[in-house]
């Protein structure tokens, strides 16, 4: 990343000097820096899918994987999963976004605030507080029940240990990544659209069917296409809920192959299927979406008028919250409690209270302030390397900018195709041997984030790209402006919230990621999510509590910051850049 | 490899018995006998506080780690005591693949799963080092003649219900009893790939019981979690009535506190556990591992591991926890290390075909 960090702002001085376009070497820097993060690990990768454990080249990974039930099984699984997921999530995200951005629905920026808010939770301290939630008999919702109903003790209402209950509980953490795309795209939707139509006397439902819902759908792809992708990439959330259920799930399966003795070549086996299904999903979305045309935000645009929802205000509200109790209220409720409860399945009162949680936490347990501190420093160094390095492969891609750009594009996208453990293991693979022997640093930690990172960030700020139209910098260019002249100058303001909301993005994701880290990390270089994880296994939910509060209370302070720094930059710069 | 046994060399404080077991060690692995024991020295503690860390790699209940370090911190100040706290069969998996890229972090380790130290003793990624205690007081089943390690705790893993759950005329009394479907839904039991209680004990109740045991046990919606140290956890909570196997410790302590559990110890014998601790070779705090060693081997410190522990000793010179069952009373399994350093991938294979995870 030094490389093309270093580059872009010299380039930039370069060409107003001599007005040379060097967008050619900047892509060539970028190729051979995605080659080393994405190419390196994925090689060995499929170096070790198709060799035996002499390094003699084979099949029989793959003639394991289709015929033992034990990789059978999870395969099925994992598609069932991340299919309902996807399902759900835009079920629930759809109607919401659009009653959170074209409608005058009440609360509506708290909605969305909260939304962003269910997103900083890592999921799989979601799935530890689902389980305080809706484990089968400690649960607190199903000891309200049986209290309220006189069930029996052994009956319950929710059992999170199963199939359902996984799908539900990835849903929670997934559908907040649908809902912004949605609610972000309706947003950027030219309002006159919306007014021609009821201008020429469609109503209210008949716009939505005609105008709004068409201009969405894509966006709508995208997120089904996320919402299926984080499940099929989950890690932490299955390893919590579906070994106690007795299955496991693609990636779980992998991580049981990295315990002692390690297979990584059936593990780069199993991946394989995962990639090409992914390269065929991204192909499709891509087919679906290049047919059509768009770019509809010029350089002017009305704002969109609300729809009035008239008595249905209050109940829109009512759904959007009940919805947002699921990833936030109840699970926070239950991270409070267990927190400061002596018994994590007892409500929290005066005798049951205790502060030995957090005295534990943050007094006793020796790994905390190191991890802490780990997590903070790649977190920043992720979102703002890989913000940079995303923005840029964004743009080259958007604008077609040099001769393959096509690749970039893939490139960038390709690790969502790769499990994080997958990832992890390919990085491991690469960079425990020189020239590079990056393993028990930081470094190897922060390559592994960025290259989880990029495919969102790129995809984020790729359809932001899509929604500003090239004129206003090709007007630029016809001015004589270079291309990176025109970048910063037209394109830069135009995407600043785009790129601010990106930087968050990468910020929460990298401190949610586990399922990379869970493979990289030494004890030097621990980070939260794999300490959390190691308690979760050892079942100490009242550390898990203090530290999931902590970590979420101090995420929330640092986007608050990014947020309102980037508030202070946009009232310098004109919103309506035609006008 | 060179360096290895140069670290070695040195560590022994013997060059010329070195010299001869580094020329020796491309034809057998092991080291011939154990150095002269030790005590603490005024000069290995002054050495031990210029390093002023160490990193101790256990799986023993996090909680009791964390005491057991500050126990050490208080008991000599300015050495700063690290916890790497996690399941053996991880830890083990996790030091391989340190060792495998000369990373070294791991000053001292204890594993629940002896057979750890069969397996990095046969790759000499041990130093050996023999504490005064260990060779005074320690019996010979609980040492290694070659001084690499010895038994640093000792626990069972019984059977336990939650008392209001189950009433104490119905609770299982053996293994045989947890077959009943009456306790089908009702029981949680930890991961033998994850765990060095379930591995040692899977070996020892498959020997006893046969795999056909574990196949009708999978068939009683088992909740599968990872850790020893969490069945107890999770039937205290009342999630599942009964634990299948987990660390006793835990519930000693429970009970200590009151807390509504009983433990049961099987007719058919009780799964005995031996954890013991060693120098990793390439220690980054060789001193400091040293007294680590050394203090966490002597009366005093393992009686704390009693006391606050609930932990079991293979000291003579302590006394059984005040709420435990002496140990003396009750039936155990026998203990086969070295079976289970052959056999553990067969046994892990075996169990997940049955338990699908």
């Amino acid at each position: 990343m030094a490389v093309a960090d270093a580059k872009i702002p010299r380039s930039a001085r370069d060409d107003r000097r001599r007005l040379i376009d060097l967008s050619g070497p900047a892509l060539a820097a970028v190729v051979a820096l995605l080659a080393v993060m994405i190419v390196l690990p994925m090689g060995w990768l499929v170096v070790y899918a198709f060799a035996t454990k002499d390094g003699q080249a084979t099949l029989g990974n793959f003639v394991t994987l289709f015929t033992d039930p034990s990789f059978v099984d999870p395969l099925l699984a994992t598609l069932l999963l991340s299919v309902s997921v996807s399902g759900l999530c835009c079920l629930v995200a759809a109607p919401m976004g659009w009653l959170a951005a074209r409608t005058d629905m009440p609360l509506a920026r708290t909605v969305r605030t909260l939304v962003m808010a269910s997103l900083v939770t890592p999921p799989f301290v979601g799935a530890v507080a689902w389980e305080m939630l809706a484990a089968p008999n400690s649960g607190l919702l199903n000891q309200l029940w049986r209290l309220v109903t006189g069930a029996p003790s052994d009956e319950a209402l929710f059992d999170i240990y199963t199939m359902q209950g996984l799908i539900f509980a990835i849903a929670c953490y997934t559908f907040p990544y649908v809902f912004i795309l949605v609610a972000n795209a309706l947003d950027r939707m030219p309002g006159e659209l919306e007014d021609a139509s009821s201008m020429l006397g469609a109503g209210t439902w008949a716009t939505a069917r005609r105008i709004t819902i068409p201009l969405a759908l894509p966006t709508l792809l995208a997120g089904a296409l996320v919402a299926f992708l984080q499940a099929l990439n989950q890690f932490g959330s299955p390893a919590i809920l579906a070994i106690p259920a007795g299955f496991h799930t693609l990636t779980t399966k992998i991580w049981s192959l990295f315990q002692f003795p390690p297979k990584p070549e059936l593990a780069a086996a199993t991946s394989l299927p995962l990639l090409l299904l992914t390269v065929a999903l991204l192909r499709s979305q891509a087919a679906i979406l290049g047919r059509r045309g768009y770019a509809v935000l010029g350089g002017k645009y009305g704002a969109p008028r609300p729809i009035r929802l008239g008595a249905w205000r209050w109940a829109a509200a009512a759904f959007a919250l009940l919805v947002l109790a699921m990833p936030l209220f109840l699970p926070y409720a239950a991270l409070i409690n267990t927190a400061f409860s002596r018994i994590s399945s007892q409500l929290l009162g005066p005798e049951t209270f205790t502060l030995h949680n957090v005295v534990f936490t943050f007094w006793q347990l020796s790994s905390t302030l190191p991890a802490l501190q780990n997590t903070f420093l790649l977190a920043t160094a992720t979102a703002t390397l890989g913000g940079v390095l995303a923005l840029l492969i964004a743009y080259i891609v958007a604008r077609q900018a040099v001769v393959g750009h096509r690749i970039l594009g893939f490139l960038a996208t390709s690790p969502l195709a790769i499990p994080g453990i997958v990832l992890g293991v390919g990085l491991f693979l690469a960079y425990t041997r020189p020239p590079l022997t990056l393993y028990g640093t930081l470094w190897i930690l922060l390559i592994a984030f960025i290259t989880v990172e990029l495919p969102q960030a790129y995809q984020q700020l790729g359809s932001a790209f899509h929604s500003v139209h090239p004129e206003l910098e090709e007007a630029s260019r016809m001015l004589g402006a270079t291309r990176l002249r025109a970048l910063k100058d037209i394109t830069a303001p135009l995407l600043r919230s785009a790129a601010i909301a990106t930087w968050c993005f990468i910020f929460v994701g990298v401190i949610r990621e586990l399922s990379a880290a869970v493979i990289l990390f030494t004890s030097e270089t621990k980070v939260l999510s794999v300490l959390i994880f190691d308690l979760k296994e050892s079942g100490d939910v009242g550390a898990i509590a203090v530290l999931s509060l902590t970590m979420v209370i101090l995420t929330t302070v640092v986007i608050v910051i990014a947020n309102r720094i980037g508030g202070a930059y946009e009232a310098r710069v004109p919103t309506r850049v035609g006008a | 490899m060179t360096r290895k046994l140069t670290r070695r060399r040195v560590l022994a404080g013997s060059t010329t018995a070195l010299m001869a077991s580094g020329m020796a060690s491309g034809f057998v692995t092991a080291a011939k006998a154990a150095p002269p024991a030790e005590s603490i020295t005024p000069q290995l503690i002054e050495a031990a506080k210029k390093e002023g860390k160490v990193t101790w790699y256990s799986s023993v209940d996090l909680a009791l780690a964390e005491k057991v370090a500050k126990g050490f911190e208080a008991r000599y100040p300015g050495i700063a005591c690290k916890v790497e706290r996690s399941g053996a069969e991880r830890n083990f998996q996790r030091i391989g693949q340190e060792y495998a890229s000369k990373i070294y972090n791991c000053d001292v380790v204890n594993s629940s799963d002896a057979a750890h130290f069969i397996i990095w003793k046969r790759q000499s990624m041990l130093a050996a080092y023999v504490p005064e205690d260990v060779a005074r007081d320690y019996p010979e089943a609980h040492k290694d003649p070659d001084g690499m390690f010895a038994s640093w705790r000792i626990t069972l893993s019984p059977i336990a219900y939650n008392t209001k759950l189950v009433k104490a005329e119905e609770a299982p009394k053996s293994f045989a009893d947890l077959l009943d479907p009456k306790w089908s839904g009702k029981m949680v039991k930890a991961h033998p790939g994850y765990s060095g209680v379930v591995m040692t004990s899977t070996q020892q109740l498959s020997r006893d019981l046969g795999w056909s045991w574990f196949e009708k046990l999978s068939k009683q919606k088992i909740m599968q979690v990872q850790s020893a140290t969490e069945p107890p956890k999770k039937m205290l909570a009342g999630e599942r009535a009964i634990m299948v196997d987990g660390g006793e410790y835990l519930l000693i302590l429970m009970k200590e506190k009151n807390d509504p559990i009983e433990i049961v110890y099987p007719t058919e014998g009780t799964p005995l556990i031996s954890g013991p601790s060693g120098i990793m070779a390439n220690a980054p705090n060789p001193n400091a591992a040293r007294l680590f060693q050394a203090w966490s081997f002597t009366a005093e410190a393992q009686q704390l591991n009693i006391d606050v522990a609930g932990l079991r000793s293979a000291h003579p010179k302590t006394r059984d926890h005040a709420g435990a069952r002496k140990f003396s009373d009750i039936k155990v399994l026998r203990e086969e290390p070295a079976v289970v350093a052959d056999k553990a991938d067969e046994i892990k294979a075996q169990y997940t075909k049955y338990f699908k995870v």
